[in-house]
């Protein structure tokens, strides 16, 4: 792929479920990071898929740190390559649990103080590794392991808590458009100060889809304008093209919908609710790019 | 160095996670003749089994079967793996 060296950083192969998006991710964030990177990743898939000591799938340094701590860990040794005076990136790899949830108090103080980092949360909306409950995450009438009617609250709006930070960069973006995140990792990697990224990571198995549609579930999150792609430096918001396309002619919300087992049970005020959500977080957006 | 070696460190390795390839159900088979090398399979690829030559690597190959459908010129198959593994 363009843009990126042919060096894989994570040896064949990971015990990801087959057709995790998430590792798609984290692959390409680190051919995005390059060699100079350590990761930070708390409890969630990606603390288990490494493999089992003495091995490891990843050819990269990770530290395997506590549910609720990426952030803190990450802040300590952003501060100590400082202190030695190197520029080694220092990237918080965490799921949605440990990061709209657990991790939320540790991300707030991070941001606060500057931390010289990226924080990366890719969301499987509900908590995976553990096999799937509920999260803050987790979309209204999605059916998890705790809600097994679907979940009766909404989504949280993670963003809009990052957002009021006031940080020099943040960005959503979605495992089906590497191309995207790939140039959003670089450009985040090469600010100084916290950057933030949330992205969607299709989960076959807790999804309930058939692995080999994990790219095009991502594509249409984005086509419907459910799932929005942005990037926001400090507080001048720019609406990315395919989320521009959306806000234009989306594509109906239960084309989405349809394609997930974890929807089977959505209902109509349901589906309401999810929409207006949705119209509002475009509106939002939209009045927010356009400085009013 | 005797205290450092009590901390669990692992160390990079192919197979850490064993011949993920034994869990496939379909594999996939490229067809050569209808490729024109774009490769979209390699980029979505979540394993990155796909090397520079569109070789797919059957030892780990999981069978997910993302690149046959992100494939834009339908040249990949995923065909049902027999009652003895091949590789
Ligand atoms: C304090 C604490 N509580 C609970 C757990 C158990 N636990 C490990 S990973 C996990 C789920 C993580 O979910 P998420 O952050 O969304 O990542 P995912 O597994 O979905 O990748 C849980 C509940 C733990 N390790 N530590
Ligand atoms: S449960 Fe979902 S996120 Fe976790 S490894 Fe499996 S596919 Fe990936
Ligand atoms: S996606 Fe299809 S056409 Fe493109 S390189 Fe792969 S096999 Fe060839
Ligand atoms: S089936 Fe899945 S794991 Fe195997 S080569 Fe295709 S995308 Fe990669
Ligand atoms: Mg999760």
């Amino acid at each position: 792929m363009s843009g990126t060296s042919a060096t894989e950083y994570i040896c064949k192969c990971t015990s990801a479920c087959a057709g995790c998006s998430s590792s798609l991710i984290l692959r390409h964030v680190l051919k995005a990071a390059g060699p100079d990177t350590v990761l930070v990743v708390p409890a969630c898939c990606t603390s288990v898929l490494q493999g089992v000591w003495p091995n490891t799938a990843f050819n990269i340094p990770i530290y395997n740190v506590a549910f609720a701590a990426a952030a803190a860990v990450a802040s300590g040794m952003a501060a100590a390559f400082e202190s030695l005076g190197k520029n080694t990136n220092v990237i918080a790899y965490a799921g949605d649990g440990g990061t709209v949830d657990i991790g939320i108090q540790a991300i707030s103080g991070a941001l606060e103080r500057e931390t010289n980092f990226l924080y990366i949360c890719y969301d499987n909306e509900a908590y995976g590794n553990t096999g799937m409950q509920r999260s803050g995450s987790t979309p209204m009438g999605a059916r998890t392991t705790t809600t097994p009617g679907g979940k009766t609250h909404k989504k949280k709006d993670l963003d809009r808590i990052i957002a009021a930070h006031h940080l020099p960069y943040m960005a959503t973006a979605c495992s089906a458009y590497p191309q995207d995140l790939v140039k959003k990792v670089q450009k985040a990697l090469s600010i100084k100060g916290p950057k933030f990224m949330h992205i969607l990571a299709p989960c076959p198995p807790g999804w309930r889809y058939d692995s080999s549609q994990t790219i095009e579930i991502g594509k249409m999150a984005v086509k419907t304008g459910l799932w929005a792609m942005y990037e926001r430096e400090y507080d001048n918001l720019t609406i990315n093209g395919p989320t521009k396309a959306a806000m234009i002619k989306p594509t109906p919300l239960e084309d989405y919908f349809k394609m997930q087992g974890r929807f089977s049970g959505l209902k109509e005020e349901q589906i309401r609710t999810i929409r207006g959500e949705m119209e509002r977080n475009l509106r939002m957006l939209k009045a927010e790019a356009e400085g009013c | 160095m005797a205290e450092r070696e009590r901390l669990a460190i692992s160390r990079p390795k192919e197979g850490a996670c064993g011949n993920t390839g034994t869990w496939r159900v379909f594999r996939p088979v490229v067809d050569k003749e209808k490729c024109n090398s774009c490769g979209m399979c390699a980029m979505y690829c979540p394993d990155g089994v796909i090397d520079e030559n569109y070789e797919i690597d059957l030892v780990f190959c999981k069978g997910c079967g993302i690149c046959a459908t992100e494939c834009p010129k339908k040249a990949i198959e995923m065909v049902r793996e027999g009652n003895t593994t091949s590789q």
